[in-house]
């Protein structure tokens, strides 16, 4: 890390923290979503499936503009969030990171879904008559059988949240040091006169990071799927 | 005693059963591919639940549609072995074994780890990974891990069916074991006489959905519902007899059954055995005299009950051979004219030594003579 400077050093320690925690707020939620999908048989799946697709299909700008509409200071939302949990999300590191997790959700709940298919429900079946009941199954035996998917899945979407822009720059600005993550640094060099071999250089670091990302994914789901002998 | 009657539909297939069997005792659900026998056990298990009906356990309701009893899978003590053993890929040999017991309650603990890993001889396998197991080790695991689970009932689904002969008889002598030591009530799936004849202490043959016979092996096997899923090679009466004599020299022992004893040529068996023998109707020859001059070692006396069509121009004559116990000849119509066979009529049945096929069943678990064979 010696050739970054720290402005540079602060916006990879952004990205990293803001990516790390957009994982660890969806990963719960896209586990119950991807189990309703594929589980439940209630009338609304379709429209939750949109819904959770949304992101990917959206202009990130208009995502980022949405959730300002919905949470800035001025929303009914945005008020009670604030006087409540003294939570403020726009212009803040939260608020970026929020951005990010809607962002990157559909990447994990598509991943965690896929696993769960794969999921023989004669293995559950078979737990059912050793005494197992439904929360004791889920968690002994489908949850183990999803573990590939789950990690990939966060690996997916913890590397695409390292490179999140539209949405992030929209929703949460680009303030230094607070929500000024790679991606956002890069584009302010490219801007200032000058900055070509900051951007550079941080082009360069985002792809190493992207590359680590999938290979690291990669090399864990082999690991796992030989641990479970397929 | 398990008591089941029920009803269930689906799309070109209906269930409409009727089953009762005592307990404890191999109970076998005999029948062809397809004809529910799967949807049956499903049905007893929890797993799957009827349109209408009830399942009782030992005095206890497990499901009633009526009065809207339906004990979950997971409470009912009922272990089930599919056909594909249906191990946690994710869980060691060991772990998949411990699954079960770990959650049964512990006044119900009637079976222990150390007995089960000595009854299965399981103790090689322990520190494998599931898929290292082949197929029949596998079965064994999963029968291990049901019994542990400490049932009152174990459901064996087809456990040999995706076994070939080889591997079949790494799995057989173990239930065969489990049958004898332990009183545990089993269900029995099957559609191989094999396994039914060695296993087997009460039979109910399925077809098409329904139950159309329900007894002991020895009875079912003279119904002609029988010969239909055995097929014209398997026809024959299988009979329980207890071995009188051994002859160890000659490989021979004596086998008292019905009203007289059969000489046969099986090998480790001793004076006392209870011993199930099948008699292929295709081996047996009639006589109207005593035979002389014949190589043949058996003939027992008896008389013609019944005279049937059989496949080709054949006819099957049933020949009651005293205390209840029958057999069957295959004859052609030529023989019985003959010879003049007719209902009523006195016969010699004889039987050679090596076709009698033997299955011991231990003494004190023998499967109860039947009263109207």
């Amino acid at each position: 890390m010696l050739f970054l400077t720290p402005p540079e050093l602060d916006a990879l320690r952004l990205s990293l923290e803001i990516a790390l925690r957009s994982v660890a707020f969806s990963l719960p939620l896209a586990v119950l979503v991807a189990y309703l999908l594929v589980r439940s048989r209630f009338p609304g799946t379709l429209v939750l499936d949109a819904l959770v697709h949304l992101p990917l299909v959206l202009p990130p700008v208009a995502v980022g503009y949405l959730l300002l509409v919905c949470l800035d200071s001025q929303s009914a939302l945005g008020r009670w969030l604030l006087a409540h949990f003294g939570v403020e999300l726009p212009f803040t590191t939260a608020g970026a990171t929020l951005a990010t997790a809607v962002m990157t959700f559909p990447l994990m709940v598509r991943a965690i879904r896929l696993a769960l298919e794969s999921v023989d429900r004669g293995l559950e079946a078979a737990a059912r008559t050793l005494g197992a009941g439904p929360v004791d199954r889920f968690v002994s035996i489908t949850l183990p059988l999803m573990l590939p998917g789950i990690l990939a899945g966060l690996l997916t979407a913890f590397s695409a949240g390292l490179g999140q822009f539209g949405a992030v720059i929209t929703f949460a600005s680009n303030v230094p040091g607070v929500t000024r993550t790679l991606p956002l640094a890069l584009y302010t060099a490219i801007q200032e006169p000058g900055g070509e071999s900051v951007a550079l250089r941080l082009a360069l670091l985002s792809i190493a990071l992207g590359i680590l990302g999938l290979v690291l994914a990669e090399l864990l789901a082999r690991r796992l799927y030989r641990l479970l002998g397929r | 005693m398990l008591r089941v009657s029920v009803m269930k539909q689906r799309e070109a297939f209906k269930l409409s059963a009727h089953l009762e069997a005592p307990t404890p005792g191999v109970v076998a659900l005999f029948g062809r591919s397809g004809c529910g026998k799967t949807t049956l056990v499903n049905i007893i298990s929890g797993l799957l639940r009827p349109d209408e009906g009830r399942v009782e356990l030992d005095g206890e309701l497990l499901t009633d549609t009526r009065q809207r009893v339906a004990v979950p899978v997971e409470r009912r003590r009922i272990g089930y072995v599919f056909q594909d053993a249906r191990l946690f890929p994710h869980l060691g040999v060991l772990a998949n074994l411990r699954y079960g017991e770990r959650r049964a309650s512990r006044q119900t603990h009637t079976i222990g780890l150390e007995e089960v890993l000595a009854l299965l001889g399981l103790e090689p396998l322990l520190k494998r990974r599931t898929h290292q197991l082949s197929g029949g080790e596998r079965q064994r695991v999963a029968l291990g891990r049901a019994l542990l689970s400490q049932p009152r009932l174990l459901l064996l689904d087809e456990p040999l069916a995706a076994l070939d002969a080889a591997r079949r008889e790494e799995v057989l002598p173990y239930l065969e074991t489990l049958r004898d030591r332990l009183s545990i009530p089993m269900v029995f799936v099957s559609h191989q006489l094999e396994e039914i004849l060695r296993l087997a202490t009460h039979v109910a043959l399925m077809e098409a959905g329904e139950i159309v016979a329900s007894g002991t092996l020895g009875a079912i096997s003279l119904r002609p519902e029988f010969r239909a899923i055995v097929g014209p090679e398997g026809v024959g009466a299988v009979l329980d007899g207890r071995v009188t004599h051994v002859d160890a020299e000659r490989g021979m022992a004596d086998i008292e059954l019905g009203g007289g004893t059969l000489h046969v040529s099986v090998i480790g068996v001793r004076p006392g055995a209870a011993m199930r023998i099948q008699l292929l109707a295709r081996d047996i020859i009639l006589a109207t005299e005593p035979p002389r001059g014949l190589s043949v070692r058996n003939a027992l006396q008896g008389i013609i009950t019944e005279l049937s069509d059989d496949i080709g121009q054949a006819v099957l004559v049933k020949v009651d051979i005293g205390a209840g116990a029958a057999v069957l000849a295959r004859v052609t119509r030529s023989a019985r004219d003959a010879l003049g066979l007719r209902i009523g009529m006195s016969v010699w049945v004889l039987v050679k030594a090596v076709s009698a096929r033997g299955h011991t069943f231990p003494a004190g678990r023998a499967p109860r003579r039947d009263p109207g064979g």
